[in-house]
Parts: C-alpha cells; sequence; structure tokens
C-alpha cells in the first residue's frame, strides 16, 4: 500500500464522512470506493461524459476532475441522498414520468446535472436545456425524453 | 378485462436505476478483492522482442505479472464463434496475450495484479517491452492488396473470407440493363461506446472448483459456454453473472480475451479479481463497428424497375476474427440487399480481412445498416439518374402488399409487410410535395433544402436455431423462460435473455401479468444470472421480445394450463366448462363457482388436493424456436438545410414510420426508435473512428470521437403502422435497430438531395462541415 494518506472530512448527503485517501484519489473514487456509494458512475475519468456528476456545496461538478483531497469540508450531494426519505427529488420524478432513460447508466449524472442546471437557472427552454445538458452523454440516447423531463421539473410549480 | 399488452406502462426497472441502487459489474466488491490492469500495445504491427517485469514484479503490492507464454498452455485462445461456411474462412489463433507479435494498438501484451488500482497503475508503468515495429494496415481493401503487411504467418494475403451471396443474374441483368449506376460507399468505422466500459469481476472457490464471473455481458449463457472453453473449466461449474448493464450496442456480446484473463488470475491466486476498462482501453480493445470499402452498383429500366444490384464489399474484421466477427458482413448484410424491393438478380462479393486495427464486430444494426444504406443510396442514385421521384421510385419496386411471406432473390423469406402503408404516413406526416415546393423556392434564393427518404426493411428476431447451424453460428438461436408462482401467488421469471435498457423486465412482466389477470407489480423478471436462468442465447439482433418474449407467453400458458385443470378439480367442473374471467376460473354461467389465480397458485403449491396425476408445483419451463427471423420495416425521411458557406447540416425535421408488428409497450419502443435513430444520425453526421497510416487511433477520447450530444440532436416526430408478424404467436418483430438501420441513410439521402443542384453525387458519411464543405469546393470547381 502506498504510504501518504490523508485523512479528510466531506459531508455527503448530509453526513460528515471521515476517510483516509491517496492523495491522487479522485473525489469520484472516493465516493465509490472509500464509501461505498457507487451510484455516481464512472464513464471516462477524464471529465468528457458527465456520468460522474455531483452537486458539491449545490453546484454540479464532474467528480473525475477532482481529488477528494481538494474537497476538505465541503458539501456532496450524491444520487444516493438526492430524494428526502422516500419522497423523491422532483427531477427524478420528472425522469419516471418521462421514460428519460434506457440502460441507466448515466442516469445518476444526468439526474444531478439536471438539478444542476436547473438551479442555475439555466433551464427556461428546452433550448436552453439541450445547451446546459450537453455535457451529459447517454448512448442510449434518451435525448429527447431527458430534455423533456428536465423541462417538466424546470417549469412544474414548486419546482426546485 | 383491460390488457397490459398494449399498455404504456413505466418502466420496473426505474426506480432502482434513479436513485443510484442499481448495481453494474465495477460495482461489485468481494472481500479480498484484488485488481487487474493490462498492458496494451502502443504500436499497430510489431514483433515483441523482450518483456521485463522484473521491476513490477517487485513493486510492493504486486501480487502478479503474467505475459503471453505464461498463458499458451493454460488457455485456449480467443474463439471466434461464427464459422462461416463456403467462405473458405480461416481463423488465425487469438491469444489472450500477444506472443511474438502485437497486431494492432490495443492488443493485450501483459496483465498485472495489485492490491489496489494505483498500484496496478504503476506497475503497469515499469513492464519493459521491446518491440520491433512493423508495417501496419488499416484499410480492408490495402489489407489485400499484394505486397501489404501479411499480420497471420498462416493466413496469406490477409484474406479471412471470401464468401458470395447470389441469386438470379446478375451479370445478365447489367449486361442488357437500360440504366446502370454505380457508387464507391466508405462505411466509417465506428465506435460503440456503451456509456458503462467493460468489467469483470471473478471469484473462483478451490474448494467447489466454481468460478463466478460477473460480466458485462449481453449473452451470459454465451460467456459461460466460451469461458468455460478458454478457461478448460467444466460448464457447470461456471457461473456468469451480468447484472445491470450499462448499454451494450452489440459490443458486450463477444468474448474478450481480458474477462477470461481475470477468471484466470483468479484461479491462480485464490483471490477475487477486479478489472474494469477505462474509456481509452474501451475505444482501443472493446470491438468498433461497419469498416466497408463498398463497390456497389444498381441496373434498371428506364421506366425506373430495378432489375439487378451487384456488390464487391472489402470488410474489415481488424486483426483478429472477434465472436460474430465473419457474420456481420455477410449473413446479416449480403441477405438483405433486396431490401424492401422485388429485385430479381442479385450478386454480392464480400471480402473479410484482416487489418491491424481493433477487432471489428457487431454494432447496433451490425450489418444491416450497410446494406440499407447501399440499397437506399443507389435507389436515389437510380432516381436522379432517371430524374424521377426517389419516392415513387422506390413505390414502383416495393414488394407488394399481398405477396407476403415473399422470397427474395437472396433467398431469405421475409414474413410481413405493407410498405407503402409507412410510407404514404410518412409523406403526409412531411407533406412532401409542400416541402419540395419549398425546396424548389429556396434555391432560387441560394438556399439548399433536401429531402431523404428511407424505406428499410431489416432480419431480425435472430432465428431458427437449424439456420444457426447452417450458417456457421456458434450457438443455437432459440430463447427460453421459467415462469415460477411462488405460494403468495407472486410470480418470478427467469429468462434466457438478457435485456440491459430495452425495458423487457417492464414488457415480460406485462406479457405473464395479462396471462394471469395480475397487475404488474406482482410479477418479476430475472435475467443475466446462469445459474437460474435457462439456457438461452442473450440478447442482441433485436431478437428479446419475439424470441425470448413469446417462451415468455408460452411459459405462462403453460402455467395457467395447469391452474385450470387445478380449478376444474378444486370446482368440481369440466375443465370444458371454466371461462377464464377478471382473473379467475368461473364455471360458466355460475360466478360464484370460481377460483382466482393466486389462490390456485397456493392450492398448487401445498398440494393437498390435486387431482390424480397433476404434480405439485405452478411452474413451467419453455424454450421457444422461431419458424423464420421477422423482418420490421418502415419509411424514414428527413428535410435538411445545408449551408453551402459553411458545409453545417441542419436537421429540420426528422420523421419514422416504423412497423414493428403488434406493440407490448409503445413508451418503450418510442424510446428504442429515438435511441436507434440518434445513433444512425451520429453515424450520419459526426462520428468516425479514424486511424492514422501506422495504425493509431487518433480518436481515442471522447474527445475526439463524437457521441451525440443533447444539444446537437433534432426534434424527432414518431409514427407506427401494425403489421403483424405471423412467426410468433403475439405478433411481434423487433425495434432495438431499426433507427439505426434507417437514419443514416435517411439523412446522407437528404443532404445529396440538398446539393444536387450543384452536381453532387455521393458524399461519404460522416457529414462533418468539414467533409460537406469540401465537396461543395469541388464540385464548385468542376463546375467553374
Ligand atoms: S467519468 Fe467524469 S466526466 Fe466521465
Ligand atoms: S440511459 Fe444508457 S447511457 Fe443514458
Amino acid at each position: 500500500m502506498p504510504t501518504g494518506r490523508i485523512t479528510i472530512t466531506l459531508e455527503v448527503n448530509g453526513t460528515p464522512r471521515v476517510i483516509a485517501v491517496d492523495p491522487r484519489t479522485t473525489l469520484l473514487d472516493a465516493l465509490r470506493e472509500c464509501l461505498g456509494l457507487t451510484g455516481t458512475k464512472k464513464g471516462c475519468d477524464h471529465g468528457e461524459c458527465g456520468a460522474c456528476t455531483v452537486l458539491l456545496d449545490g453546484r454540479r461538478i464532474n467528480a473525475c476532475l477532482t481529488l477528494a483531497v481538494m474537497q476538505e469540508g465541503h458539501r456532496v450531494t450524491t444520487i444516493e441522498g438526492l430524494a428526502s426519505g422516500a419522497a423523491l427529488h422532483p427531477v427524478q420524478t420528472a425522469f419516471l414520468a418521462q421514460d428519460a432513460f434506457q440502460c441507466g447508466f448515466c442516469t445518476p449524472g444526468q439526474i444531478l446535472s439536471a438539478v444542476g442546471c436547473i438551479a442555475e437557472g439555466r433551464a427556461t427552454t428546452r433550448e436552453t436545456i439541450r445547451e446546459g445538458m450537453s455535457g451529459n452523454l447517454c448512448r442510449c440516447s434518451a435525448y429527447p425524453e431527458i430534455v423533456e423531463a428536465v423541462f417538466l421539473a424546470a417549469t412544474q410549480p414548486g419546482s426546485p | 378485462m383491460s390488457t397490459l399488452f398494449g399498455s404504456s406502462i413505466k418502466r420496473r426497472e426505474d426506480p432502482r436505476l434513479i436513485t443510484g441502487k442499481g448495481t453494474f459489474v465495477d460495482d461489485v466488491s468481494l472481500a479480498g478483492m484484488v485488481y487487474a490492469g493490462i498492458l496494451r500495445s502502443p504500436y499497430a504491427h510489431a514483433k515483441i522482442k523482450k518483456i521485463d517485469a522484473t521491476a513490477a514484479r517487485g513493486l510492493s503490492g504486486v501480487l502478479a505479472v503474467y505475459t503471453g507464454a505464461d498463458l499458451t498452455d493454460a488457455l485456449i485462445p480467443v474463439p471466434c464463434a461464427w464459422n462461416l461456411p463456403n467462405a473458405d474462412l480461416k481463423l488465425p489463433p487469438h491469444p489472450h496475450l500477444a506472443v511474438e507479435k502485437v497486431r494492432y494498438v490495443g492488443d493485450g501484451v501483459a496483465m498485472v495484479i495489485a492490491e489496489s488500482r494505483a498500484i496496478v497503475r504503476d506497475a503497469l508503468d515499469l513492464i519493459d517491452v521491446d518491440y520491433e515495429p512493423l508495417k501496419a494496415v488499416v484499410n480492408p481493401e490495402a489489407a489485400l492488396k499484394p505486397g501489404a503487411p501479411v499480420l497471420h504467418a498462416d493466413v496469406a494475403g490477409n484474406q479471412a473470407f471470401k464468401w458470395v451471396v447470389a441469386g438470379g443474374d446478375a451479370d445478365g441483368a447489367f449486361a442488357k440493363a437500360e440504366v446502370k449506376v454505380a457508387l464507391t460507399i466508405k462505411q466509417n468505422r465506428l465506435l460503440p461506446t456503451a456509456m458503462e466500459p467493460r468489467a469483470a469481476v471473478a471469484s473462483y472457490n478451490a474448494g467447489t472448483g466454481q468460478l463466478t464471473l460477473w460480466a458485462t455481458s449481453q449473452n451470459p449463457h454465451i460467456h459461460r459456454f466460451l469461458c468455460s472453453v478458454m478457461l478448460k473449466l467444466p460448464e457447470h461449474r461456471v457461473r456468469i453473472i451480468s447484472p445491470d448493464v450499462g448499454g451494450g450496442f452489440g459490443s458486450k456480446i463477444p468474448a474478450y480475451a481480458d474477462e477470461a484473463l481475470v477468471a484466470f488470475a483468479s484461479m491462480k491466486l485464490g483471490r477475487p479479481v477486479k478489472w474494469t476498462e477505462d474509456r481509452s482501453e474501451n475505444y482501443k480493445a472493446t470491438i468498433h463497428g461497419r469498416d466497408h470499402v463498398q463497390y456497389v452498383e444498381l441496373c434498371g429500366t428506364k421506366a425506373g424497375q430495378i432489375t439487378g444490384i451487384r456488390t464487391t464489399v472489402y470488410a474489415g474484421l481488424g486483426a483478429y476474427a472477434s465472436t460474430a466477427g465473419p457474420g456481420v458482413p455477410t449473413i446479416l448484410h449480403g441477405l438483405m440487399y433486396s431490401g424492401a424491393y422485388t429485385i430479381p438478380n442479385i450478386h454480392g462479393t464480400i471480402y473479410g480481412a484482416y487489418t491491424t486495427t481493433t477487432p471489428v464486430d457487431a454494432y447496433r444494426g451490425a450489418g444491416r445498416p450497410e446494406a440499407t444504406y447501399l440499397i437506399e443510396r443507389l435507389v436515389d442514385t437510380f432516381a436522379r439518374e432517371l430524374g424521377a421521384d426517389p419516392v415513387e421510385v422506390r413505390r414502383k419496386n416495393f414488394i407488394p402488399q399481398d405477396k407476403f411471406p415473399y422470397t427474395v432473390a437472396t433467398g431469405i423469406t421475409y414474413d410481413s409487410g405493407n410498405y407503402e402503408g409507412t410510407l404514404d404516413k410518412a409523406l403526409g406526416m412531411l407533406d412532401y410535395k409542400g416541402f419540395r415546393a419549398e425546396q424548389a423556392k429556396a434555391l432560387k434564393q441560394g438556399r439548399f433544402l433536401g429531402v431523404g427518404v428511407c424505406t428499410y426493411t431489416e432480419i431480425c428476431g435472430l432465428g431458427p436455431s437449424q439456420v444457426a447451424g447452417a450458417i456457421g453460428f456458434g450457438g443455437g438461436l432459440y430463447d427460453s423462460a421459467i415462469v415460477r408462482v411462488y405460494p403468495t401467488g407472486m410470480v418470478r421469471v427467469y429468462i434466457g435473455t438478457k435485456p440491459h435498457g430495452q425495458g423487457e423486465e417492464t414488457t415480460f412482466a406485462q406479457i405473464v401479468a395479462d396471462e394471469f389477470g395480475y397487475p404488474v407489480e406482482s410479477v418479476e423478471i430475472v435475467s443475466g444470472d446462469t445459474d437460474n436462468t435457462p439456457q438461452g442465447w442473450g440478447t442482441y439482433g433485436s431478437r428479446t421480445t419475439a424470441v425470448g418474449g413469446t417462451a415468455v407467453k408460452i411459459a405462462a400458458q403453460r402455467v395457467k394450463e395447469k391452474a385450470k385443470k387445478l380449478a376444474a378439480h378444486l370446482l368440481e367442473a369440466n375443465e370444458r366448462d371454466l371461462e377464464w374471467k377478471d382473473g379467475k376460473f368461473m364455471v360458466r354461467g355460475s360466478p360464484d363457482k370460481a377460483k382466482g389465480f393466486a389462490e390456485l397458485a397456493l392450492m398448487a403449491n401445498v398440494a393437498w388436493n390435486m387431482p390424480a396425476g397433476l404434480e405439485p408445483g405452478l411452474e413451467a419451463t419453455a424454450f421457444f424456436d422461431p419458424s423464420n427471423f421477422v423482418y420490421p420495416f418502415g419509411a424514414h425521411l428527413c428535410t435538411v438545410e445545408v449551408d453551402a458557406e459553411t458545409g453545417q447540416v441542419k436537421i429540420l425535421r426528422y420523421i419514422a414510420v416504423d412497423d414493428c408488428g403488434n406493440v407490448i409497450n409503445p413508451m418503450i419502443v418510442d424510446g428504442q426508435v429515438h435511441g436507434g435513430v440518434i445513433q444512425g444520425i451520429g453515424e450520419a453526421l459526426q462520428e468516425i473512428a479514424i486511424y492514422d497510416d501506422d495504425g493509431q487511433l487518433l480518436t481515442g477520447t471522447m474527445m475526439d470521437y463524437a457521441v451525440p450530444k443533447a444539444s446537437q440532436m433534432p426534434h424527432l416526430e414518431l409514427a407506427r403502422t401494425v403489421t403483424p408478424s405471423p412467426v410468433n404467436p403475439m405478433g411481434v418483430k423487433g425495434v432495438g435497430e431499426t433507427g439505426t438501420i434507417a437514419a443514416a441513410a435517411t439523412v446522407v439521402n437528404a443532404v445529396c438531395d440538398a446539393l444536387a443542384p450543384l452536381g453532387i453525387r455521393h458524399i461519404d458519411k460522416p457529414l462533418t462541415p468539414a467533409t460537406v464543405w469540401a465537396a461543395i469546393q469541388r464540385a464548385k470547381g468542376g463546375a467553374a
């Protein structure tokens, strides 16, 4: 085992988590490997696909592009922490309603990205949604449904 | 009672996927697990002079380093499972790790096993390989030319096979034809790019001799079979578990060296071993698609009747024949040369070539897009030559609706069709005449509008097992289901197919729930684990519903027949006097004398009061082997505007009218069509895997290979007609690949239509702005 592990605290889905990581560990690997939160997916590890999108202090970020040690003390929201109890997040509900995925591999990243996109105020029209969601690839190409889902979530009453 | 068949109920698989609770292979962690990494060749073609792994072996945390020499006795080389007959097929050995020579960038050279992924990476860097580079050849036609570098010592001239499809007298037809047109077509090489890279977790139990291999697989039983061969393990001790799979598109059909290597390491070391490819490995070491050079010609009469088609096709197989590699550009391609038309004379010669590139195998559509594209491009070119409307030329040559089942010149028999029906519907949606007027007006203003039409049919629902045997497919093509009813009435269905995004956890549950008068929630579909699912052949070739779904239906019917016998016994009635109504068997005329399905499930499972001769329990198994393939069809229309200044293609409208027979869940079918069409548009406009002359993959990342994004795709307008298939009792066909099969031809036809006034006849896809711009410049230069 390489020496020089660093102990850090992340607030993950509302709970402070203490982990010891090799300084090279990305936030993505820290979530998946150290914390067992495998809902966040790795599609490229290079910031090219968006599968690893999580919220960092409420803003969307590619978890593969940042090191875990850089996020000491920050708030991370993953797909596992999006719903409040049994109640799905409105974006999750919209994805269900619109059939916005097929294999589901890109889906956690799409949903977190959608939450971020809506919060940024960029999800006003289908056109801006297409643009705002273009960092999240879906090879099943559920784009028509994804765009509808984000539109639905962004425009329904009481939307996030 | 209303049925679930035909209704867009929400998908059963969704809740777990939407909450991050799906289990994909890389999510599997086992106690004591170690990690594997594979060192891959940076050269397309080179001799391996020496491998020095001393430093890597010495690194703390490294358990083992294996090279090709360590495996030659331990493993049977990676098999090709499509032994194409009558083609002089040459299958040189495909070692799990290269010995003596590497043959493509990405060819495995060594495997490291270590305690962590980070140590694996460090150790891979420490392996020193001394290569002597050799010349590369990446173009399949060039590979067959004299003097081309030879990949395999025992395959002279790199020719993997020569396969001929013939019907009628094509040479005769061409000799006396009034009109002939010809095209040279390049089928761009594509990267399947499932969002989930391939992964494997192997766990060997030396005590029981059982290997459990979690693998990203579209067909776990095929993987069990081929892994047992490669690893020399008895097949009943190999268990493949393919959990949630993040897309395949064909790339998770083949048996790869890597999964067997991981299993080998687990057997050697007595530890569970995990391997997950990274994206650059995925692009180098997971199969590619397409890659043909096609010389094609069509002949016909001045009145627009097509009389013949001739092709010479060079199909790149890559460095080795992948699992289904030889079958894709032949059986799944050449047999479809008649398209939707009555073409009496057909001749095709297809050469398979080994090239110093990643192996090529099935990618969504697999052979059929390459066929549809060449036919539909030829028909358009023919119409242009005649000065006729491409729509009318198609109509003139359609196989008439009343002629099905129809045997085409290549010898296959289409099950059912109504090509005019889909075409008319699509034309109506577009207002074809209106668009033609608009196009003419725009041209006067110097704007280039075009409309593309593609009327396709395709062969899917693979297929009768007897045919599989005859065409050299190394397996059966029936499929299977076990319907098991528990004492409480809950139902589990174990299937031999392996859905991975196509929604059969839902549609199959709809089939069974309908049969039993149940809500869909009472039925659970289980796939992917070879230890509890019956022998089947997996999900590909748009076969899952037509073949596997039929097995589900038949098994459910068997269960119901047994339940009926029990109901008759318990009701002290004659079976003939029972009717099935509102989810109950009731004595005709006495609705109070009735037994619901759940009650019968309990009584069958406790067996307190069974009629003589009826066994306890309530379950049934079915294996369904279809009598024929199924042939979905449709008409796709697309309108475009091409910016002549920049070469940018803008899709204005895309209309897809498909006929896949009866539809179980319209929402899911729409999703499949959307996905298929968008992948086809990607192929038409932006996707291409490029090798340089040295065999380096220039499109090795997602930044270089243009997978379509949300921002790039047009709104799609979908509609359907319904022409049931007579081949299976539900009348269903397949729909997973139709979109991809149709879309590339549709879009390219539209762009070529737009640019026809400039004298442009054909541009090879992908129609990137640079490519289109260059074609426009050439045309203008030629005109000047
Ligand atoms: S895995 Fe992070 S962007 Fe692809
Ligand atoms: S749902 Fe499969 S990649 Fe998006």
